[in-house]
């Protein structure tokens, strides 16, 4: 079977200003949703108490609250998880009662309602330890970042690395305005699976960029353009398998994984379709700006690795 | 051109077959059983014990499964948590307070695989249901009390050198004393500076007094946070191992902080109560100057003495106790409940170390007919224990308390003031408790992710690459097997975004088996012979491959190092996937292909799919 049966060259590059420019548009927006609404951070990352408790039956969310009024939690946010026998109770941090007391005095002030009541999870973190969490995401996301660029540097040359993990933020920058727009929540998975994504999509450039060097080599007399043109169709077939073979497996985290795991599982899909896009549409046009030629590559004649025989 | 030699196929086989050895653990399953280890040092683990508790057991009826000795304790195996149940308490009451009797989980994998230390992976707790705590030890008060044990220290050495001076207190930063005139004070300063280094000493003039502001040194403050933290350790091990919970976890976190877990616990609220419990002793003179009606009627309207403090006891009756505290709980090496020997009342026995003996025998000398109080210290609030009268210099560091005590608030003191010898407070700033039917839930969700995502991924492949995509779905399978292997030999946490990363990690993995079947089938109809083409593929797609994985692996190690908890599990199983990953992908699939086509002649066409169509369309 086979699904890509190009046998012309697609002219990518022609249009690569008309892709800048939808970039950059997609770009602004996600990051004026970023600004403007801001992330929807989890408990992780903000300091506070989450509780997921199970009640025999269908849960009454309006009692759940009106007990939770009664016993002086009038801050507290409860909504169903998954479905309508598992509740979930976000609570502000309290100064007056130490975070880890508050959920027991919580579980023990339902459990009046309901004494088959189940605690199935607590959550509870201090404000410090949010705050650190927030700078060790950040410190994670820029190590990763340089790490890239001066591997692919030092594989390549400082233009593919650059034009890489621009690329790749611009991924990352659009994930996070997706979070931001809809005001899901980010919590540590999903910082993972960005910081995943970042990893897997600079995967995918460095495959385009691989044969754009071995293109340069083979095709001697053709011109920049027509070299990333060629090199780009010819792995179309393996660009749209790998994808479509990585989000099955993510479709069925996002289908079967359950509550915990659906905000990552979309992370990863936002990601691996932009992932997509940005190589092809971002990463090359890039290079091309940033006036990528035959020398920049052949000349110091880069060795390749033997192949295992 | 596609042979491999010999060696090659041996380590691929020898890879498979350890994959194999290793990853089968983890279908055996987990049988309720019993753990017995030594709470104090004196407590013995040897045959005799296993005997006792299969005599125990037998006498009872309680039926087992299996029961064996390792270098933690006796381990019991039972068919059912009912006879565990049992077990437990059979136990329990024949071994006595000696012993920690908890309940756990067993592998039922036999033992040739055990010996062989083939283990199944050790599971998070999100995944087994159990509790995870970080408490961060209060350090600003660990050298609030520091500065007052050196200011005591100086007062000390100031009297028997016969300096003297105005005035001595402790700032929240340094300890101040104030001197009458300048010449006193250098005396003093140079003096301090050799009977007690530990502290910086700064001269200052205000408002017509000289002044000393000592300060703890640097490296010295670090000795003191350092050992505050290593108390705080110990005294928490202590109070896990009297909860009786099974493989708990007690450690340090950077510089000020513990991390506690212990897997399985259901009684969250009991577990956070007793680690919560910040209890410091401390060891005060009541100050019987001031303990008529009046003084205590004003210092209870606000108007307390300076130098003392005004505290009360669980009655509610008030004391004024001198500032200066004369021992702390890091004195006492021990408490245990017992009996006067007079009278037969309940009582506590504490064992003092040897600087705290000597000083408890030179205050209780000082002190015959007065009274001491034991004040235990909460986070934020003190308590008198109990203020007994001296009646006699008491030596050897062996002190009793005792009056009117009941036997269970006798053994609930005892247990406290010897867990309760913490250097300094403790507060808990994480936590997060599983459920044990959130974390079945959770193993089945990502199991089950896992599974579909890798049928629907394998018939895909195998559909897409005929041939060469079973043989990628082969090395796929030999991904996963290698992936569980590992993580079951390192015994790595396994977490639910580490499941979500074994999914993931496949999802990705299989990149490099379409990379290369995709570059044979270019390599195909750019003309190339059958075997060259398989030649090619492989070696153009090799360096693609290394980069792409050293890109992904930078990231995965750069969350290992920055991620925290569950994070960091999605981290492990994302690096250790990237290795195997290539491994299998590049070497054993090309193995399984040499072995089919490189031993032909000639091959007319490759099962590598439909590539025809370029040829025909010539």
């Amino acid at each position: 079977m086979e699904f890509f049966k190009i046998r012309k060259d697609i002219p990518f590059m022609r249009h690569a200003l008309v892709f800048n420019v939808l970039s950059i548009i997609m770009f602004s927006l996600a990051a004026g949703a970023l600004t403007f609404k801001g992330l929807n951070l989890g408990v992780e990352f903000t300091g506070g108490t989450v509780m997921e408790v199970g009640y025999s039956q269908s849960a009454d969310l309006t009692k759940i609250r009106d007990s939770l009024e009664s016993g002086g939690m009038s801050e507290a946010i409860v909504q169903s998880f998954g479905d309508s026998r598992t509740v979930l109770i976000r609570l502000p941090t309290k100064p007056e009662i130490t975070g880890a007391k508050l959920s027991d005095q919580v579980f023990l002030l339902l459990k009046e309602d309901d004494s088959q009541l189940e605690l199935r999870r607590v959550d509870y973190v201090g404000s410090q330890v949010g705050e650190e969490l927030v700078e060790k995401g950040a410190l994670a996301l820029l190590v990763v970042s340089l790490g890239i660029v001066i591997y692919l540097a030092f594989r390549f040359e400082w233009k593919f690395g650059l034009a890489a993990i621009l690329a790749n933020l611009h991924d990352v920058v659009i994930i996070l305005g997706f979070f931001a727009l809809f005001q899901w929540e980010f919590s540590l998975p999903v910082l993972a699976a960005v910081l995943a994504i970042l990893g897997y999509s600079v995967n995918e450039s460095v495959v385009v960029f691989d044969r754009i060097r071995e293109n340069f080599r083979r095709m001697r007399k053709a011109e920049v353009p027509e070299v990333i043109n060629n090199a780009i169709t010819r792995i179309m077939g393996r660009t749209i398998i790998t994808h479509g073979s990585t989000q099955l497996m993510v479709l069925s985290i996002l289908i079967f994984g359950g509550e915990t795991l659906h905000y990552f599982a979309l992370a990863l899909t936002i990601g691996i379709l932009f992932g997509i896009y940005s190589s092809i549409f971002v990463a090359s046009p890039l290079i091309l700006w940033l006036g990528i030629s035959r020398e920049d590559l052949i000349k110091p004649e880069v060795k390749k690795e033997e192949a295992v025989v | 051109m596609n042979r491999y030699p010999l060696w090659k196929y041996l380590i691929i086989v020898g890879a498979v077959i350890a994959g194999v050895v290793y990853t089968i653990p983890n279908f055996f399953g987990e049988s309720p059983a019993i753990q017995v280890s030594p709470l104090r040092t004196g407590a013995k683990v040897d045959i005799e014990l296993l005997k006792k508790i299969d005599d125990l057991l037998l006498k009872e009826d309680i039926s087992v499964q299996a029961s064996y000795m390792d270098k933690n304790g006796v381990k019991v195996r039972f068919e059912d948590t009912d006879a565990q149940m049992k077990g437990k308490d059979t136990i329990q009451s024949g071994l006595g307070k000696d012993y920690v009797v908890a309940l756990n989980l067993l592998p039922n994998s036999p033992d040739w695989l055990t010996s062989l230390n083939a283990l199944p992976m050790y599971l998070g707790l999100d995944l087994r249901g159990g509790v995870h705590f970080l408490l961060q030890v209060d350090m600003p008060s660990a050298l609030q009390k520091a500065r007052e044990s050196y200011l005591q220290d100086l007062r000390q050495v100031m009297r028997s050198e016969s300096i003297r001076y105005s005035k001595i207190t402790s700032g929240r930063t340094s300890i101040d004393i104030e001197f009458r005139d300048e010449s006193l004070r250098d005396q003093a300063v140079k003096t301090l500076e050799i009977k007690a280094s530990d502290l910086d000493y700064a001269t200052d003039e205000r408002g017509g007094t000289s002044l000393i502001t000592a300060q703890i040194k640097p490296e010295v403050e670090k000795r003191i946070q350092e050992f505050a933290l290593q108390q705080n350790i110990t005294t928490l091990r202590n109070r896990v191992n009297e909860l009786g919970v099974a493989e708990p976890i007690v450690q340090q976190s950077g510089t000020d902080r513990v991390v506690v877990q212990l897997p399985g616990v259901q009684d969250t609220a009991k577990a956070k109560d007793i680690l919560g419990r910040t209890a410091t002793l401390e060891v005060r003179l009541v100050d019987e100057d001031k303990m008529d009606p009046a003084s205590l009627q004003a210092a209870q309207e606000g108007r307390i003495p300076s130098g003392d403090d005004l505290i009360y006891d669980r009655e509610g009756t008030p004391y004024l106790l001198k500032k200066e505290v004369i021992l702390t709980g890091d004195r006492i090496s021990d408490a245990q409940p017992g009996f006067d020997n007079t009278t037969s009342e309940p009582a506590v026995h504490l064992s003092l170390d040897g600087r705290g003996s000597s000083i408890f025998q030179m205050t209780t000398r000082e002190n015959v007919g007065r009274r001491i109080a034991m004040v235990l210290v909460d986070k934020g609030s003190s308590e008198v224990v109990t203020a007994p009268v001296v009646r006699a210099e008491i030596a050897g560091g062996r002190v009793q308390i005792s009056g009117s005590m009941t036997t269970t608030e006798a053994h609930d003191t005892a247990l406290l003031l010897r867990a309760g010898a913490l250097a300094a407070p403790m507060e808990i700033i994480e936590e997060r408790t599983v459920g044990p039917s959130l974390g079945a839930d959770n193993i089945e969700r990502g199991f089950k992710s896992t599974w579909i995502g890798f049928a629907a991924l394998a018939l895909f492949i195998a559909v897409y690459y005929s041939a060469f995509g079973v043989i990628s779905v082969f090395a796929l399978s030999v991904n996963m097997m290698l992936l569980a292997a590992v993580l079951s030999m390192l015994q790595a946490t396994l977490t639910l975004p580490g499941i979500a990363a074994v999914a993931l990690t496949l999802g990705m993995a299989i990149d490099a088996n379409v990379l290369i079947n995709e570059r044979i089938r270019e390599e195909i109809r750019n003309g190339t012979t059958p075997q060259a083409a398989i030649t090619a593929g492989y070696e153009r797609a090799w360096g693609t491959i290394l980069d792409s994985n050293i890109t992904t692996l930078i990231a995965g190690i750069a969350l290992f190092f920055f991620g925290t908890g569950p994070i960091r599990g999605f981290a492990v199983v994302h690096c250790i996937g990237i290795l195997t990953s290539m491994f299998s992908a590049v070497f054993v699939s090309r193995g399984v292909v040499n072995f089919i086509y490189g031993r032909k002649k000639r091959i007319d066409k490759l099962a590598i799919g439909d590539s025809d169509w370029y040829k025909e369309s010539k």
